[in-house]
């Protein structure tokens, strides 16, 4: 799809809409996720309106851009990114986790049109995104379109994300793009103290992948990382990506507890107020 | 009669014997030269599951996983999504095994077109033991939505089999055996899924096998017959969707059935038919399998005869269960 390019602002921007968006959706929808979608706003935001090629009006063009969420809870903020980019009415968020929604707590791909996959439970994604990359390596060889995925830190405590690791070093499975949202929490507590993860970098590395590691909140970080990764073309790439989780509410950030439970009236309020002043909109209390 | 083309000479000793597996390699090579969106994936046993027909014939279209069956049906679900129909080989016990839960979410929830293939399912795998005789594959499959589960009864079926999932569009399972069995079925004999064959005709029992347990339920046939008793045999290869109206007709006439199958009695086969009678015609019913355990060490003779499991050894068992109980809907 031929469409402008972005400038930095543009997408910073961008990035604190899609978050009161998720926040005014969660809400509404009385539970779900909020540090982790929080902290991934530029990210989805950088992906959907810079990175990716995909067509809103055709969900399955064969030229897009596979998107493959593995963390499976952090959907809120896909979402929010689609109905942002037109896959569907922004109206529509409200059904979020609702009976009979297409947004489903978990994303459901024969649910919605413009999921790649079906996540929830942990450590999958990773391979399905290996499948479609090795599809177009080796079997369609169309060097053209790219895999980008976005995976859990506290994921990758799963095996299947390291059989895949083995399997995407060992076809140098160039087309395949992973960001690692390093935002350092898990439904325990810290990910150090539930399972340490530490040396990442040194591990994929030595799985065979080219590593870089940026700030998850710096737009132009992200684009350039995409950019060198696209560059690569003889060994699968990861991007360990750090975030802050509940970016942009300061009452959430760092903090596990918000992991899995979503604000109240009072806490969106603040929340919203808070993103608000920090994006520089406004300055007063608004809803 | 039934129009159902038995191969002859199927009771005699010298009976034709291949392991369905073999029919499976043939399908699958088979399939791939009509459709070249075929993929084959393996992890790790591409002879023992008889990929390896496919894959010589073209290696550029298979992907060799490693001993990885998460990764194994994972990265088939994401080659589904890029336009692909995956066949996943592995043994039973380790897929659908050891990743039930990819499959139900990846493949299943995400109706993905992959098809797992669980080959040396059952004790007759012999020698190695409990822990490679996979005996809970049909139950694990048959609960999941989506799914469809096959359990051929020869290789010839087998290869049939094959090549009806290739087009089904839905995941599927096919489910295999190691050992060499007797092939009763002939190229010209039907073969649909969702589709139960009368074998025998009979009004006395009904008996329903699936895989391989169909051909020991031919021989208990006519051991019976030379008792008195007229059994109609029918062969249910698809477990999963159930042929259910072949089913309750048959045993509408005979007014109570036995199921044989070589796994666990449980959440089965059998399971699947005491289901359908208890809603739709509550009748007698003996389940044929294994009693909740596992199995063990021996020769595959040893373990089919060992477990009851034989046409012989099925003999007084369903002998039994005809002389005790009475004949409903008549």
């Amino acid at each position: 799809m031929a469409k402008m390019q972005p400038t930095i602002v543009e997408l910073e921007h961008k990035a604190y809409a899609l978050r009161e968006d998720l926040v005014r959706m969660l809400e509404h929808a009385g539970s779900g996720h909020s540090a982790g979608p929080l902290g991934l706003a530029e990210l989805v935001a950088t992906l959907y309106f810079d990175i990716m090629k995909y067509d809103p009006e055709r969900p399955n063009w064969n030229e897009r851009d596979y998107f493959f969420l593995s963390n499976g809870h952090c959907v809120p903020i896909q979402y929010v990114a689609m109905a942002h980019a037109g896959f569907f009415d922004k109206k529509e968020l409200e059904t979020l986790r609702k009976f009979g929604s297409r947004l489903q707590g978990h994303p459901e791909r024969t649910k919605l049109p413009g999921l790649e996959n079906t996540s929830g439970p942990l450590g999958s994604g990773l391979s399905q995104a290996a499948g479609a990359a090795y599809t177009l390596q080796y079997l369609d060889k169309n060097p053209k379109r790219f895999v980008y995925v976005i995976t859990g830190d506290g994921e990758l405590n799963e095996g299947n994300i390291w059989e895949a690791a083995m399997f995407a070093g060992k076809y140098k499975l160039s087309q395949l793009i992973v960001f690692i949202d390093r935002n350092n929490i898990q439904i325990d507590g810290p990910t150090d103290e539930v399972m340490p993860l530490e040396d990442l970098h040194g591990k994929w590395e030595s799985f065979g992948w080219h590593v870089q590691e940026i700030d998850g909140h710096n737009v132009e970080s992200i684009r350039d990382a995409a950019s060198m990764a696209r560059a690569i073309t003889n060994r699968p790439s990861v991007i360990i990506t750090h975030t802050i989780p509940g970016k942009g509410v300061d009452f959430m950030e760092y903090d596990y507890h918000w992991h899995g439970k979503p604000p109240n009236h009072a806490e969106a309020r603040r929340a919203l107020h808070k993103l608000r002043t920090l994006d520089g909109k406004i300055t007063g209390e608004h809803e | 009669m039934t129009d159902f083309h038995l191969k002859r000479g199927i009771y005699s000793e010298d009976v034709e014997r291949e392991p369905t597996r073999a029919g499976f390699g043939r399908g699958l090579k088979q399939a791939g030269e009509g459709n070249e969106n075929i993929v084959a994936l393996c992890a790790d046993l591409t002879d023992s599951t008889q990929m390896s027909k496919f894959k010589e014939a073209f290696p550029e279209r298979f992907i060799e996983i490693g001993i990885a069956e998460q990764n194994l049906v994972t990265v088939a679900s994401g080659m589904a999504r890029a336009g692909k129909i995956p066949f996943t080989s592995s043994y039973a016990a380790f897929s659908p095994g050891r990743n039930w839960e990819q499959i139900r979410t990846t493949i299943c929830l995400n109706d993905q077109p992959v098809k797992v293939i669980g080959s040396h399912a059952g004790v007759s795998v012999g020698p190695d033991g409990a822990t490679h005789q996979m005996l809970e594959d049909i139950a694990l499959m048959r609960v999941l939505p989506n799914m469809v589960v096959v359990a051929p009864g020869d290789s010839v079926e087998a290869e049939k089999a094959t090549m009806a999932i290739a087009k089904n569009g839905k995941p599927s399972y096919l489910r295999l055996a190691r050992e060499k069995t007797p092939v009763f079925t002939t190229e010209h004999s039907p073969f649909e899924i969702g589709r139960a064959y009368v074998l025998r005709e009979g009004d006395d029992v009904t008996l329903l096998g699936t895989g391989t347990m169909t051909y020991q339920l031919l021989v208990a046939a006519k051991r019976l017959e030379e008792r008195g008793v007229k059994a109609e045999v029918i062969h249910v290869p698809t477990i999963k969707p159930l042929d259910t109206h072949t089913i309750v007709a048959s045993i509408k006439k005979t007014g109570r059935a036995v199921t044989a199958e070589e796994a666990q009695y449980a959440g089965g086969f059998g399971g699947a038919v005491a289901e359908l009678l208890s809603e739709k015609l509550p009748s007698p019913l003996k389940r044929i399998g294994i009693y909740d355990r596992f199995g063990e060490s021996g020769t595959p003779d040893e373990l089919l005869e060992h477990f009851g499991l034989t046409g012989d050894t099925m003999v007084s068992n369903i002998m039994h269960f005809v002389d005790t109980t009475p004949q409903y809907h008549r």
